[in-house]
């Protein structure tokens, strides 16, 4: 590869290495990002829709996750080029932003590209290409806000936030319990939410699985469940009313922090510092019934002797309890997390109604359920599934859901899905796009072609005639004037997604559009690539 | 399209996608066929590891558990009969038999050209109808103590029927019965011990009523006590270590070493008075039990047990009601383990400790004889199952038929849905009815009988109400199950159906595969 010759034809030597080097440039180098781009659109295209198919991956350590979650596939697929990248980062963002439309934003994003190429092919300049789209997708965020619906629910009244999560988990393959799925989502969240500042942190609510049972008897705990249990087989299993001590430190013997040693020289010190030693256990479990604890937490470990003298004074103890869980803990049972046994007081103790473990099945697991806490803020949901890949999507499917009831509590607006919030925007577009005098109409003309695509994809998995379907369901939109049209995936023989129940959250729609064409405005302004040869 | 993926990740789409599930599911499905049922054949695993193990088994779950396999929807199988191995214990075989069956069913289909997806609807429906099926025939012995006996001893011997144990599933049965019969409802099988002795035939095994724990005694100790006092323990008996960290012994002279050595002993002295103090005749400890401590407790009179491994002092303070010390400062609030007598026993040419009229009557203790350590293994594992699907059964006590029984009803029941159903979902149910009639087939098959006379006639049979007809494998004919004594319980058979239609559901929704480049490990 060479940038510039001289006079006779030789090379001038301009970037480092530069023999090893390939560069793609101009249309060339448009036209490779833009296929890469659309590569990876087109995995996460038949996985679109309440039809959409699974995609089974296989990491590189062998483990198989089965998935039809756009940023899970996105991420396992381990890819290497730098426009798919790109892709795989959008998809991620929608995820940490909204939690749900993953797959809907690449797919959007490859449709973008796709009419891009179309238009660079006809000599259009890649700028205005990205200008129009911007202005195109600033109408359509515009038209999504009109056609919006205000939700109304409250806290007495879930039915519409579990219709949500419901539309949410139908395109997973749990959507055979999607019914008891998305209540449990919906409870747990309303539990968590803080209503007067319409936030929901997402971060108390614990997703545990555990492979066996069925998915039916996927549980929410107004508690925490520890995957830990007693440290000592002979305690109690089950406290009520108990009162939990909850520690950062071990019960085991002091580590001086400095670098001396303690010598022994003498016989009397030998037996000094065995009784220290004895005295010490002594003290750390005395301390701890002292302040009235009924149940000890602990993050670390325990010497036998402690542990010994910890059942022997009837002190239930759970060790290694991790750090999250235990944050967990103690926010639910409202006590505080204490790192000193000499700090230890009555009124750090948490709270709990009923602590108590439970076993599963024909092997030793046994899980420790910490209930009717005084803070009932935070909650667990428990997953039950025939096997480890069921659990890891039932998993997914319920962040999903959890995302989207979160949503609306921030902001409860709504459009309709079934791609008809696409298709009223791509009319929107479409007519908006003569008002624009310029090149950029065929841009503006070009984004409404694309937002066609995601319904478009949508009637495809559903084993419709996609474009049969589209154009009817355009028309109808037209002539009625109703947006709420939409393609009816699951035959049920309605076009109208207001009666089918289906429906999005405003910001997540909203955030695709914007998104992806974020996206497609950085891969068009590159013009040259410049990339380390194979070697 | 430029390169996506790195070097050595490879994708498969669409048809070639589900090909390549399709094959590997079924081909380990095919793989364990053939050990389903009670004329089922084994199959010898060697591994790869040194040592060349061989294990000989015909056990679902542990056949599949050795493979290692590459295809990610066969892994999808084994991690089903994993699942079926912990959650029921038995019915390993058949849950990934009917997920294979399944999927070959389904791949016809795709090949006519219906949907994934419609399959997948149609299997969920049938599913459902199977299980309401199987529940309109349960039966439920548990008021009646006898009958519900009787039930478990009969689920016990279809279980055994298939493994090694099958000569002698009455002896085996029995045992296995009256172990579960201890427990009192309790699904803990911890508390049944199982110790295997080469040596000796099948036949000489045998359950005993108090706790074995397969360590000597101590030289110069009562080889036998009447109405022990037990200390169970977890404590250093060698050197006692300071704990406090970074402690260290310094002296100047040797004089100082024996004074600080003889402080050391006197440490250990007063902690085995201690121990002592709590009035035990009897002493186990988990870890090492120095020549020096033995010879005190030798010389009190008391029994010194050492280094018994962790479940075994577990079970030990289970059984006798005692509690694992690790300090001996308060003799007054330790629990102590009762029994009413200790002694050293032999089986074959080992020495075993053997505590009877234990505290707690539930804990049991077989012991298995065999002629070699695989045959033991299998035994073991034979038994094993036989013991988790009757602690099932003993908290849901619903019962069903064996022999096939189970899958003609449910494929009569899943028949009748498919005519009844419109559209092209019911073709997937006809599928799925299919796939449940492969199970007698196969049983059939493996027995070496005529599987498709046999079959036929089963379905005649079954088209009348409440027919008890099931495969009779041993005469090779139709038969009636209730009379011939073939049960089998209903939550092995339902989490069979659910989790088997589960993965295969799984599987058939996939259409595309993705496999990421192996990782590099360092030094290959």
């Amino acid at each position: 590869m060479a940038l510039a010759f001289d006079d006779f034809g030789r090379p001038f030597i301009i970037i480092k290495e530069q023999e090893q080097k390939t560069r793609l440039r101009g249309l060339d180098a448009h036209k490779s990002n833009i296929s890469a781009a659309k590569a990876v659109a087109h995995i996460l295209r038949t996985s679109l829709g309440p039809k959409g198919m699974d995609k089974m991956m296989q990491s590189p350590d062998g483990d198989v996750t089965i998935t039809n979650d756009g940023a899970t596939i996105l991420e396992q697929m381990d890819v290497d080029n730098q426009i798919a990248k790109l892709m795989v980062e959008l998809s991620r963002s929608q995820d940490y932003e909204i939690g749900d439309g993953t797959t809907g934003v690449v797919v959007m994003a490859g449709a973008l590209l796709e009419q891009a190429e179309r238009l660079l092919e006809r000599g259009i300049h890649p700028i205005r290409v990205a200008e129009g789209y911007e202005m195109a997708s600033r109408i359509a965020v515009e038209h999504l806000e009109r056609i919006a619906h205000k939700f109304e629910f409250s806290v007495t009244n879930i039915e519409p936030l579990v219709q949500t999560c419901m539309t949410t988990l139908s395109s997973k393959i749990v959507n055979r319990c999607k019914r008891s799925l998305a209540e449990i989502a919906v409870k747990a969240v309303m539990a968590v939410a803080d209503l007067e500042r319409k936030d929901v942190n997402l971060d108390l609510i614990k997703v545990e699985g555990k492979v066996g049972g069925k998915l039916e008897d996927t549980e929410l705990i107004y508690g925490i469940l520890v995957d830990k249990d007693m440290s000592h087989p002979q305690m109690p299993k089950q406290i009520e009313d108990a009162k939990i001590a909850i520690l950062t430190c071990p019960f085991e013997p002091p580590k001086p922090k400095t670098k001396h040693k303690v010598d022994i020289d003498t016989v009397e010190k030998f037996q000094t510092l065995r009784q220290q030693e004895q005295k010490y256990f002594d003290d750390m479990v005395q301390q701890c019934k002292d302040v009235g604890a009924t149940l000890v937490i602990c993050q670390w470990g325990f010497d036998d002797e402690a542990n010994h003298l910890l059942m022997n004074r009837n002190l239930p103890a759970v060790r290694w309890v991790g750090g999250v869980e235990l944050e967990l803990i103690a926010i639910a049972t409202g006590g505080r997390i204490v790192p000193r046994f000499q700090e230890l007081t009555s009124e750090k103790l948490g709270k709990a109604g009923l602590v108590r473990e439970k076993s599963f099945g024909t092997t030793k697991d046994r899980m420790l359920y910490i209930e009717h806490c005084a803070n009932s803020r935070a909650v667990t949901i428990f997953i039950r599934g025939g096997n480890k890949m069921m659990i890891e999507e039932t998993k997914r499917s319920i962040h999903d859901a959890l995302c989207v009831a979160r949503n609306i509590i921030r902001n409860n607006s709504i459009v309709y899905g079934g791609g008809s919030a696409e298709i009223s925007c791509s009319l929107a577009v479409e007519a908006a796009a003569d008002g624009y005098p310029g090149v950029e109409q065929y841009a503006i003309r070009a984004f409404a072609d694309s937002l066609d695509s995601v319904p478009m994809a949508l009637a495809e998995n559903s084993g419709l005639q996609p474009i049969e379907t589209l154009s009817a369901v355009k028309s109808q939109q037209l002539k009625e004037n109703n947006p709420c049209c939409g393609i009816d995936c699951n035959d049920i023989g309605t076009n109208d997604m207001r009666e089918q129940n289906v429906f999005e959250t405003l910001i997540g729609k909203k955030q695709q559009i914007l998104l992806a064409t974020q996206v497609v405005k950085m891969i068009l302004k590159i013009d040259d690539v410049i990339s380390p040869s194979d070697y | 399209v430029e390169r996506l993926f790195k070097d050595e990740a490879t994708e498969e789409k669409g048809e070639r996608a589900r090909m390549a599930s399709f094959i590997g599911a079924i081909a380990i499905a095919d793989l364990v066929k053939t050990t389903l049922g009670p004329k089922g054949m084994d199959k010898i695993l060697q591994s790869t590891g040194r040592g060349r193990s061989v294990t000989v088994t015909n056990d679902g779950a542990t056949i599949l558990k050795s493979l290692h396999i590459d295809n990610p929807a066969a892994k999808v199988l084994v991690d089903i009969s994993k699942v079926q191995d912990d959650e029921v214990g038995d019915g390993t075989t058949s849950v990934v038999v009917l997920a294979g069956e399944l999927l070959r069913e389904a791949e016809k289909l795709v090949a006519t050209k219906i949907h994934p997806m419609t399959i997948i609807a149609g299997y969920r429906m049938a599913a459902e109808c199977a299980r309401n099926a199987l529940l309109q025939r349960v039966m439920d012995n548990k008021e009646d103590a006898e009958k519900f006996k009787a039930d478990l001893m009969k689920i016990a011997m279809t279980t055994l029927s298939s493994k090694i144990l099958s000569q002698d599933k009455e002896h085996f049965a029995k045992l296995a019965v009256d172990a579960v019969m201890r427990l009192k409802g309790s699904t803990n099988l911890e508390s049944i011990q199982i110790i295997k002795k080469p040596g000796g035939s099948l036949r000489d095994s045998f359950l005993d009523e108090g706790f074995i724990l397969d360590k000597k005694i101590g030289i110069g100790q009562p080889k036998r006590i009447e109405n022990a006092k037990i200390l169970v323990a977890n404590t250093a008996m060698d050197t006692d270590k300071v704990k406090i960290y970074g402690a260290r012994v310094r002296v100047d002279s040797m004089s100082r070493v024996a004074e600080i050595e003889t402080a050391e002993k006197e440490k250990m002295r007063e902690k085995v008075q201690k121990i002592i103090a709590h009035g035990i005749n009897c002493f186990v400890n988990r870890q090492l039990i120095y020549n020096f401590p033995e010879e005190l407790f030798a010389d009190a009179g008391i029994l010194a047990i050492e280094h018994a491994d962790f479940d075994g002092i577990e079970r030990l303070a289970l059984v006798t009601g005692g509690e694992i010390a690790s300090t001996f400062d308060n003799p007054e609030s330790v629990k102590l383990g009762h029994c009413k007598l200790i002694e050293e026993i032999m089986i074959g040419e080992d020495k075993l400790i053997h505590f009877s009229g234990v505290a707690m009557g539930q804990a049991c203790t077989i012991v298995l004889r065999g002629a070699s350590n695989h045959v033991l293994d299998e035994a073991e594992r034979s038994l094993h199952d036989a013991l988790c699907v009757l602690s099932q059964t003993v908290n849901d006590s619903r019962v069903l038929l064996g022999g096939g029984w189970p899958e003609m009803v449910m494929a009569q029941a899943v028949d009748e849905l498919a005519r009844k159903t419109p559209g092209k979902k019911s073709l997937a149910i006809e599928a799925f009815s299919r796939a449940l009639i492969a199970i007698p087939t196969i049983i059939a098959d493996n027995a070496g009988l005529d599987s498709a006379d046999l079959v036929a006639q089963l379905r005649a049979e079954h088209h009348k109400e409440t027919s008890n007809a099931g495969i009779d494998v041993i005469s090779g004919s139709v038969g009636d199950m209730a009379e011939l004594g073939i049960s089998e319980a209903f939550k092995v058979k339902q989490a069979v159906l659910l989790s088997a239609t589960e993965a295969a559901e799984m599987i058939l929704r996939v259409d595309e595969i993705i496999t990421c480049a192996p990782r590099r490990r360092e030094g290959m």
